[in-house]
């Protein structure tokens, strides 16, 4: 039946296909483009920050404007563009790494999906219908509780949808590798990207629940009258930050710990040469997770903790610096007697490197409870926040979007397009953050609408500016790649690298849309590299060849999250005429009404019959 | 060269460091030209803490040239197959155990200061100075405790004391901060009071900052502390518990002024006395190193101020046009004569703007 739709090739059939599909790489697709789009929004935020603090006293944009700018800049970029793009590379690879043929809830994969982006949508909204959130995206109350105007309830609404999709997303991807991994493929043989995932995912599920309790409580503060962060009737707000950074920090490694589980891919397949002490990548991984969650009130030395709790965070803090220690070395040995190739994803693995050691180094003076109290707020944490997400997540995104660009599209991005997009971003990158560092010891305060002349902050300042311009030029070099590719690149072959060593490489590119037409058989680490290295051609079959069961598409997730974003203005717009209610109970109507239909209807999947495996066999489209 | 840290500071590296950073920035604003106690005990513990990273990338960048260098995939070895290493037990244990060493020798000064910083011992202590600190949007209130006396905007403490500071705010969130004296502290609304100490080591005027965002002027929320020697603190107090809020100005534009402040601006800003109101307390104007704390202190300045402050502070709660332009200018006739105390004119720096 999907084959069949698969098949009709009209725009109206594409997009109803991709707004149906539960298919993991579509899916993968969706979040692709979806966070690209948020990524080049953030980026354009970006740049308008900049050009207002290009020069002292600048009024660029109105100081309003600017934390609208600033708040939108750090929500968009966190939740909607290196989320969905992590996303992304999961989805893309992850089921063809453990040996599936798909996600263990496809259903719930393409709901996540919808909730994301229609809370992202939601939360861009807001800049056409009276100003964006404007309390930064850590949303301290009571700035946020009494921030005028809506903009923070679409914040509340926003990132409540949008997060419970990821919630969802994460509890996906733990099922799914923990139940769906092909015979063989125990727990110590996994690439470091699932396990990173792994790991990603098991803090998704601790961490966003803090966050869904904190915006319930914001949300049901500005709307219903609450006052939970009200001191006037007895609330407290520090309990948001708090809830906040329960989140918050954990959310750090949620976002680099799949990256460092696609460099430890990247170095270990453009060495040849498998993961140095790939047991210690894996007990420094699952050790990052795990302190991740004991040092959230780091953000937190100058709220007045006290020395006792202060002392104990600095030091859980610093803790974490030593399996971070671990994998920067481990990846230099796994070069080290190998032999280098220098593609455009290594380029980016290489730069990744000493970028992350100096955020990293940043992070350990910034753990020292008694400095933070100089560095906290101001442009040194501006600077060391944006190597260790610029210089580890988005050097990762690109190197993770080289190395499987041909397996999620068939076509090798153009390594020369690669390298010339790779140096202006690497340059500017150092140059608009490094002398923040400088700007902030020097007195200059992060969120900053202007900054007064003669305070020794305009050649910094300037300099930053400037790079950030060259990380522009960079970011459009990449998009001109991506069209270039498309339109000339050539068909890529199953392991268009030449040195693939895990189990996405043994398939074609693009995966036919089961992947596998028979379930693999992993017989070590590096289980491709296995097969290899005993001269055969590809993977030795777990199963005969046999039928296929799959899933079938449905609307249903995409009716569910239109109905949540629907209820959204509902809740946000009731506060000022209760008409709005019927919104509410309209867009909760359609979601209800969904979720009632997904379970009385059964929906037993269809499946890809034997002959038609051998059909696509003989075309070349599956192995 | 005080604090426990002066005895290693003669180390090369640090000495190198500290010279190198000291170069940053500007005098009375830079965090690194520490010019009290806190600021100084933290540049110290900054250090340590940069040489021990300084020495770890130096590490890791020589592996790293090294290892990038020699071995490059050359020309006709595209068919080379390397040795597979699973990895080794003792670089492991190296690479472990090392930094952990690394880090307790930080930890260890982390702490101490810490709780240093934290120490309360002597507040409340026969002549020991306590602040109440009131954050707002957006300007800063001081209160002497026990002293019966108030500022706005300019923090006066004399020097080589140790100066208590009890914070709290009365809306938002803010946080005080003086780089070159001490680290910053949250003023919190509500229950949770915050208390920090400054001491200053020289006279001069201290720039400060609002570092937590407090809504769209959250920039222009700053302030100054003004350091003297403790004799002319006890002259600045005397000063300032001598104020006479009716006192006749000596111009006739003053005194019209005065008669148009009683009667528009009485309800939020007072003159003598040590309550807070709405606004802030205007004693001593004339010797306010800025107007609303960023801006020149300029007449000009100052009847644009009280005409369309909205425009000058986005968002804050001073009314705009509440006056017309002339009874403004006659109000910051009568403002600027507002000439309290000899105490801290002579001190060099306006502001870091003028160097």
């Amino acid at each position: 039946m999907s084959t069949a739709v698969a098949q009709k090739r009209g725009l109206g059939a594409a997009i109803w296909d991709y707004l149906t599909t539960v298919d993991h790489k579509k899916i993968a697709h969706l979040y692709l483009v979806s966070g690209g789009l948020f990524f080049l929004i953030g980026g354009l935020e970006a740049m308008i920050i900049r050009i207002q603090l290009m020069k002292p006293d600048n009024d660029f944009i109105s100081a309003g404007l600017y934390n609208e700018m600033i708040t939108m800049h750090g929500t968009t970029m966190i939740f909607l563009a290196a989320m969905p793009l992590i996303f992304a590379l999961m989805n893309a690879v992850v089921p063809l790494q453990i040996g599936a043929r798909d996600v263990a809830f496809p259903f719930l994969n393409s709901l996540g999906f919808w909730l994301f982006l229609f809370g992202g949508i939601m939360l861009n909204v807001s800049w056409f219908t009276g100003g964006a959130p404007d309390a930064g995206w850590t949303n301290y109350a009571p700035l946020s509780t009494t921030s005028p105007g809506h903009g923070v309830d679409y914040y509340v609404m926003g990132l409540q949808i949008s997060g419970a999709g990821t919630l969802i997303g994460g509890i996906n991807f733990l099922v799914t590798i923990v139940n769906m991994r092909a015979p063989g493929m125990t727990y110590m043989r996994m690439p470091l990207f699932t396990w990173s995932t792994f790991v990603t995912s098991t803090l998704i599920l601790f961490a966003f629940p803090a966050l869904t309790v904190g915006l319930f409580l914001m949300m049901f503060d500005r709307m219903f009258g609450s006052a939970f962060f009200d001191v006037a009737l007895g609330g407290n707000v520090i309990i948001w930050e708090h809830l906040f950074w329960i989140f918050g920090h954990p959310e750090v490694y949620i976002l680099i710990l799949p990256l460092f589980g696609a460099f430890s891919d990247i170095f270990s397949n453009f060495s040849k040469k498998r993961l140095f002490g790939y047991s210690a990548m894996v007990f420094a991984t699952v050790l990052i997770g795990f302190l991740g969650f004991m040092v959230w009130a780091h953000h937190m030395f100058t709220v007045g903790m006290g020395p006792i709790a202060n002392s104990i965070f600095a030091v859980a803090t610093m803790a974490i610096a030593v399996p971070t220690g671990i994998k920067i070395f481990n990846w230099l040995f796994t070069m080290w007697g190998g032999q280098i190739r220098m593609t455009a994803a290594m380029l980016w693995s290489i730069a990744f490197i000493p970028s992350f050691t100096i955020g990293g180094m940043t992070g350990v003076m910034l753990a020292a409870a008694a400095a933070d109290f100089q560095y906290h707020d101001t442009y040194f944490v501006v600077g060391h926040f944006h190597y260790v997400i610029v210089g580890g997540v988005v050097f990762g995104l690109f190197a993770a979007l080289h190395y499987w660009w041909p397996k999620m599209f068939g076509k090798v991005l153009n390594e020369k397009l690669g390298k010339w997009a790779f140096w202006p971003f690497f340059i500017g990158f150092h140059l608009t953050f490094f002398i923040q560092h400088f700007l902030g010891l020097m007195g200059m305060p992060r969120r900053y609408w202007v900054f007064l002349e003669g305070q020794g902050l305009e050649t910094g300042n300037l300099i930053s500016t400037i790079g950030a311009f060259f990380m522009a030029i960079g970011t459009v070099i990449f998009l001109i790649n991506v069209v270039y590719t498309s339109v000339k690149g050539e068909k890529a072959a199953a392991d268009p690298w030449g040195v693939g060593r895990t189990l996405e490489w043994a398939i074609p590119s693009p995966p036919p849309h089961y992947n596998f037409v028979q379930t693999p058989l992993v017989r070590g680490l590096d289980p491709l590299w296995v097969e290899k290295m005993d001269g055969k051609e590809g993977m030795t079959p777990a199963e005969p060849l046999g039928d296929i069961h799959m899933p079938n598409a449905s609307i249903l997730p995409f009716m569910m999250s239109l109905g949540l974003f629907i209820a959204g203005f509902g809740f946000i717009y009731q506060v000022d005429n209760s008409a709005w209610l019927i919104a509410v109970f309209v867009g909760m109507g359609i979601t209800l009404g969904s979720m009632l239909t997904r379970s009385l209807k059964d929906d037993l999947g269809h499946h890809i019959h034997k002959e038609e495996l051998e059909a696509d066999i003989k075309k070349g489209v599956a192995k | 060269m005080r604090g426990w840290m002066g005895k290693f500071r003669s180390l090369f590296l640090f000495g190198a460091l500290a010279m190198i950073l000291s170069g940053c920035g500007v005098d009375n604003l830079s965090a690194l030209k520490p010019k009290g106690y806190g600021a100084e005990l933290l540049l110290d513990l900054m250090m340590i803490s940069i040489a021990i990273m300084i020495f770890v990338f130096v590490i890791v960048m020589a592996i790293y040239a090294f290892v990038l260098v020699r071995y490059r995939e050359k020309k006709g070895q595209e068919d080379v197959i390397p040795k597979q290493t699973e990895g080794n037990k003792s670089l492991e244990v190296i690479w472990t155990v090392i930094p952990i060493i690394l880090l307790l020798v930080l930890a260890v000064p982390t702490v101490q200061a810490t709780f240093d910083l934290a120490d309360q011992s002597t507040q409340g202590d026969e002549g020991v100075l306590t602040v109440e600190v009131t954050g707002n949007q957006y300007w800063w209130h001081f209160n002497y405790e026990g002293e019966e006396l108030a500022t706005s905007q300019d923090l006066y403490i004399p020097t080589n004391e140790r100066v208590y500071l009890n914070m709290k705010s009365s809306d938002v969130i803010h946080s005080f901060w003086v780089p070159t004296l001490a680290g910053k502290m949250d003023t919190n609304p509500g229950e949770n009071m915050n208390t920090m100490y400054l001491e200053a080591y020289e006279e001069g005027v201290y720039w400060g900052h609002c570092a937590e965002l407090c809504g769209p002027s959250h920039s222009l929320m700053d302030f100054r502390v003004i350091a003297v020697s403790p004799e002319e603190f006890d002259q600045w107090k005397e000063d300032m518990r001598n104020v006479d809020p009716e006192a006749q100005p000596e111009t006739t534009s003053a005194q019209e002024g005065q008669e148009l402040f009683n009667n528009n601006c009485m309800s939020c800003h007072a003159i003598g006395g040590a309550s807070m109101g709405v606004g802030p307390n205007l004693t001593n104007y004339a010797n306010r190193e800025k107007i609303a704390g960023v801006f020149e202190p300029t007449k000009e300045n100052l009847v644009d101020w009280i005409v369309h402050p909205d425009e000058m502070k986005p968002g804050n709660q001073m009314p705009a046009n509440l006056v017309t332009e002339e009874e403004a200018d006659k109000i910051a006739d009568y403002l600027l004569e507002l000439d309290h105390s000899e105490v801290g004119k002579d001190l060099p720096t306006q502001a870091p703007d003028e160097e």
